[in-house]
């Protein structure tokens, strides 16, 4: 593990991303208008108040996932990866610097998405919002480690594409906002269990609707925190310095 | 000093479930330039790959620079460039080669060097996917000279260039063994064969010959590599039959 390497490398994958001024503009914008829509749709109902919160976390969820599966992929497929693996690079250095640029674009994200949602689209938040931030960031830095894990096991961009519904809506059906985890059918409620995209929905909804939510948040927010970890070191054992 | 950059016995490589190197063995003298030539298909970037030690090889084994192929210790001193260009088109030439610098730890002032030495001055701060085939490829190649390896191992790294730049680049790769380093490049062009000081010619996975240019066409009497390349095929085949 190099710090030097980790850091130039995420410097590098923002370089990119900033001569890529339509991508930037999707990442920030399509959340936002999603979260308006809801809004909208929703109108003089308590329905916004209830879903509102926990889609926010969801989409950016969403939008990373894509983001970083296919930004690794076309890494891999360039070429650019395999030659990386003859330099000093390490496995971890890459998946580390992808994670790290990544997570920049999602404090953006959250910023703006929450501060949307919030003061734009009149989301109650019981909590402090700061924790909704935070929450936001952990969701749509999960969205970015599944991602470069999934992006491993893909070996063409449709496939990659396809991950998105196979890695992430069997999550979103599970995730409580269809039916309360708890009223699941048993098997799926233990499943419910481990998925991440649970927790991350279960913390955004006890930001909004409890007082004083720090300890609730923090144990979901671990649970998010250990899968980005474990995909960030799985990710990294699919990386392999010689292929067949 | 070392007398051989690479040295390969007995290697298999398996690709696909189809035998791309049945059985090699082949030293690269160091301080040379050594064309790899063969027609496409003939197991030039499978040698390449297993000396770059990115490879998954069956069986035999490939040391290169007195270490075995793939160690960690081997990824400051070699310099790859593969048959397409693998650098970033959303960055310019000079990010490419910038950070390439940063991750092999080569110091900032070599990046304008290496740029300079694939002459692309003049190009540096334009995006590699605005640039054509052959400005990308010595993109591709300013980043492998940024690290200033001992060996440098390039797979056809004049495709697609105009004679004068291809002419340019051999005076670089004979500069840069003259400087003391090694350089194995494989080429489809057989009249690239002259520029390089010693020739290895692939078919078909196996070495049909292992020697100078002028040996070579004393051995066949033919006039040039291409002559002596058909004369050696014509050979083998009557041997086999």
């Amino acid at each position: 593990m190099n710090v030097h390497r980790t850091v130039v490398t995420a410097a590098r994958v923002l370089a990119q991303l900033r001569a890529d001024h339509r991508t930037i503009a999707l990442m920030l914008v399509v959340p936002c208008v999603l979260i308006g829509l809801l809004a909208w749709i929703f109108q003089d109902t308590p329905v916004f108040d209830a879903l509102g919160a926990p889609l926010l976390g969801v989409f950016p969820f969403v939008v990373m996932f894509i983001v970083t599966s296919v930004a690794t992929l076309r890494e891999r497929t360039s070429g650019t990866l395999e030659r990386l693996l003859t330099t000093p690079m390490g496995k971890g250095d890459f998946m580390l610097g992808y994670a790290l640029a990544f997570g920049v674009m999602a404090v953006l994200q959250a910023l703006v998405a929450t501060g949307f949602a919030v003061w734009v689209c009149g989301l109650d938040v019981a909590g402090p919002v700061w924790q909704l931030v935070v929450v936001a960031v952990l969701d749509a830095l999960l969205g970015s480690a599944l991602g470069l894990l999934a992006s491993g096991f893909a070996r063409t961009e449709f496939q990659a594409v396809q991950f998105m519904p196979a890695f992430v809506l069997p999550q979103f059906l599970l995730c409580g906002l269809l039916v309360a985890r708890d009223r699941l059918p048993d098997v799926l409620h233990v499943v419910s269990d481990v998925l991440p995209l649970s927790y991350a929905v279960d913390a955004m909804k006890v930001v909004t609707t409890s007082a004083s939510p720090g300890q609730d948040v923090t144990a979901d927010a671990t649970v998010i925190v250990g899968w980005v970890v474990a995909s960030l070191v799985l990710g990294s054992l699919t990386l392999r310095r010689r292929t067949a | 000093m070392m007398n051989n950059a690479v040295e390969i016995d007995g290697l298999r490589v398996v690709r696909g479930g189809r035998t791309v190197i049945p059985g090699l063995s082949v030293r690269v003298p160091a301080g040379q330039v050594v064309g790899l030539l063969g027609p496409s298909g003939s197991g030039k970037s499978t040698l390449i790959r297993a000396v770059v030690g990115v490879q998954v090889v069956a069986a035999g084994s490939v040391r290169v620079l007195g270490e075995p192929a793939g160690s960690p210790t081997l990824r400051h001193r070699i310099g790859y460039v593969t048959q397409s260009p693998s650098v970033y088109d959303d960055l310019t030439v000079r990010a490419n080669v910038r950070y390439f610098a940063s991750i092999l730890g080569a110091p900032r002032t070599s990046v304008d060097e290496a740029i300079a030495a694939v002459d692309l001055g003049s190009h540096a701060d334009s995006p590699v996917g605005r640039l054509s085939g052959g400005q990308r490829s010595r993109a591709s190649l300013a980043c492998a000279l940024v690290g200033d390896p001992e060996l440098l191992v390039l797979d056809e790294p004049t495709v697609g260039l105009d004679p004068v730049l291809r002419r340019d680049l051999w005076d670089l790769f004979g500069r840069l063994a003259a400087q003391g380093r090694s350089l194995l490049v494989s080429s489809h062009v057989m009249d690239e064969a002259a520029r390089c000081d010693r020739l290895l010619l692939l078919r078909e996975g196996e070495v049909l010959a292992d020697a100078t240019l002028p040996d070579l066409l004393q051995r066949t009497g033919a006039t040039d590599a291409e002559g002596a390349f058909l004369a050696l095929i014509d050979r083998a085949e009557e041997a086999a039959r």
